[in-house]
């Protein structure tokens, strides 16, 4: 009796998926990004990172839901709404710790996940436009993360949006007009809020989703790159599965599933803990409402743009303008964009490099760990020439690589993938 | 079929099209671009304010909102005011020749009266409201402080007819706004026409 049964549900799940799949390629997406798709079999620690930014993505989003339905995006009662949403909404401090901790970890993850590219040279040929879609990501989560900051109407959020918002009216000659067009007024008002909510729900998620799929289908297209740096693709068996691939699923479901209750693990340990990690996550400041008469003693944006922000205060002003500042800051970031052309290394992954490449990117590490420190500190005529330095070192990094890969003395790669 | 066809006349008509096309999109986002301009209600919010300078003490500075912006009116002692035209050599313009000023303020006080000055509280550099730091030669700014403002955010400093010293991220002296006196102690701020009240 009990088997009959069975066999009748596995009949009507079977007859199911098979009426679906003639109407909707089902199987074939599954097979093609998960059941077939090949990824090399020597992945380390540093290939968690990719499908942990998707699980902080998916985290944000939920988070987020729940707290617009809160939430006030208007001056007078922004601030209100986010402490009564701390105070009175039941679980509500919860919700919002999950998201501004969220915020955060996306940088960590995102930070830790570039750095293995640059680690692995996963964006050399012919991944330059997965690299190139992943830095727009990057980009588009910046804006997401600024306009973030604005939402509680704090004294930081206010003072940190004037200063990056003021940072577009140093453009020459249609500066004063952008600046005016970003804020919708002449100074950063609840027009500001108001349309920075817009953008923040709606408009940069629903653009960070449709390139976040660009960049897994530009993934298995060319495949992932590995530890070694080397092609699966050129070593198949007799039917033209690569010889070093094995099926994300179940393989590698099972790894990052693993990744990924360590990283909750950590996660909710901040949550519950440290929600504004000693002023880095959350900044004091941020407590006192918005107050547009009075900019606080010591302003600095959150770590994740501090690099950056180091970089704009460390450039003196120029021809009476700041805007050179402001074109190094922006270079800074958009410079990534260019990586793929500007390494002629003969070998991608670092196992496989010389001294010379190692050393650089020792000191670019240096140098992106130094200006966030900087950034957080107070301008001093000391601090101020160690982030010109650094600053120099940051973009040496970039500027001398296509000479200093070239000459560096690499090792042979090997002919199939290697596990340490 | 295809050996029928016209190919130019077909580009032709393309290209047509497509223009005609781009003129409307373009056409049908400028309502878009428009909406996020300044509205009429946030243009009318820059009326001009009136303010009682008399009552503000020697040394001391006042704050008041025009256009949601900070405005400041300093009412300088006569020992601020010598100390004024002695780091000339410091400043990025001493004499004031960008006009970050109206032209009744290109004097070496920056001002109307050489006791009060009005001046917009936004450092040139990001648009932070500077602190107020009068003292002279306090421990953090240094032994030549003679009394100015402090941009906590990135160390612009101006002195204290608000002109931006060397070697700062502000680019120029911080902007003088349009004002006027309408009696010896009530000064509008905002509007410097005659017909103004």
């Amino acid at each position: 009796m009990m088997n009959l049964l069975k066999n009748r549900m596995m009949n009507l799940l079977k007859n199911l998926i098979g009426w679906i799949d003639a109407r909707f390629p089902l199987i074939s997406t599954w097979k093609e990004h998960a059941s077939e798709y090949y990824a090399p079999k020597n992945f380390n620690f540093w290939y968690f990172f990719g499908s942990l930014a998707l699980l902080v993505l998916v985290i944000q989003i939920a988070s987020g839901i729940f707290l617009t339905m809160n939430y006030k995006p208007d001056a007078l009662f922004a601030f209100a709404s986010v402490e009564y949403i701390m105070r009175d909404v039941q679980w509500g401090w919860l919700l919002r710790y999950i998201h501004s901790t969220g915020a955060s970890m996306f940088f960590v993850v995102i930070y830790l996940h570039m750095f293995r590219g640059l680690m692995y040279g996963s964006y050399r040929k012919p991944r330059e436009l997965l690299w190139i879609i992943g830095m727009i990501i990057y980009l588009a989560l910046m804006g997401e993360a600024f306009m973030g900051y604005l939402l509680p109407w704090g004294q930081m959020s206010f003072w940190g949006a004037q200063v990056i918002v003021n940072l577009f009216s140093s453009v020459p000659f249609i500066g004063h007009d952008l600046a005016i067009l970003i804020r919708g007024d002449f100074v950063v008002s609840d027009t500001t809020l108001n349309r920075f909510f817009a953008l923040h729900v709606i408009a940069i998620p629903l653009i960070l989703v449709l390139i976040v799929v660009a960049h897994l289908v530009a993934l298995h297209e060319v495949g992932s790159n590995n530890p070694d740096g080397i092609e699966i693709k050129k070593h198949k068996d007799a039917n033209g599965r690569p010889l070093d691939g094995i099926p994300f699923h179940p393989y590698y479901t099972v790894k990052d599933g693993v990744g990924a209750v360590g990283f909750l693990i950590i996660f909710c340990a901040i949550v519950f803990f440290a929600p504004d990690m000693g002023g880095y996550f959350l900044e004091y400041n941020n407590f006192v409402p918005a107050n547009p008469m009075k900019t606080p003693e010591h302003i600095a944006p959150v770590w994740y743009f501090t690099p950056y922000y180091a970089i704009l205060r460390a450039v003196p002003p120029l021809f009476g303008s700041q805007f050179p500042g402001v074109v190094a800051m922006g270079v800074a970031t958009v410079i990534f964009f260019f990586l793929p052309w500007l390494d002629r290394g003969k070998v991608k992954s670092i196992r496989y490099r010389g001294p010379i490449y190692k050393i650089f990117l020792a000191l670019f590490v240096v140098s992106f760990v130094g200006l966030g420190w900087l950034g957080l500190m107070p301008a001093t005529p000391t601090y101020t020439l160690i982030s010109r330095i650094l600053a120099v070192v940051y973009f040496a990094f970039f500027l001398l690589m296509p000479w200093y890969t070239r000459i560096d003395k690499c090792k042979p790669e090997p002919d199939r993938v290697t596990s340490k | 079929m295809t050996d029928n066809v016209n190919l130019s006349k077909r580009r032709l008509l393309i290209a047509a099209t497509t223009a005609a096309g781009g003129v409307a999109a373009a056409g049908a986002g400028t309502p878009f671009v428009l909406s996020l301009m300044p509205s009429e209600r946030a243009k009318a919010a820059g009326a001009p304010v009136e303010v009682d300078v008399s009552a503000i003490q020697p040394g001391m500075m006042i704050g008041i909102e025009w256009q949601g912006k900070p405005v400041w009116i300093v009412r300088r002692t006569q020992e601020m005011l010598d100390l004024l035209a002695r780091h000339d050599d410091k400043l990025v313009d001493p004499k004031s020749t960008v006009p970050q000023q109206p032209e009744y303020c290109n004097n070496p006080y920056r001002s109307i009266k050489p006791e009060y000055l009005v001046v917009l509280g936004v450092c040139t550099h990001l648009g932070c409201s500077p602190t107020y730091r009068p003292e002279v030669a306090p421990a953090d700014l240094g032994a030549d402080w003679p009394g100015g403002w402090f941009c906590p955010c990135h160390g612009s400093r101006f002195d204290l007819a608000a002109r931006v010293y060397k070697g700062v991220p502000a680019p120029s002296n911080m902007i003088v706004p349009p004002h006027k006196y309408l009696s010896e102690g009530r000064l509008l701020i905002g509007d410097d026409s005659k017909e103004a009240a």
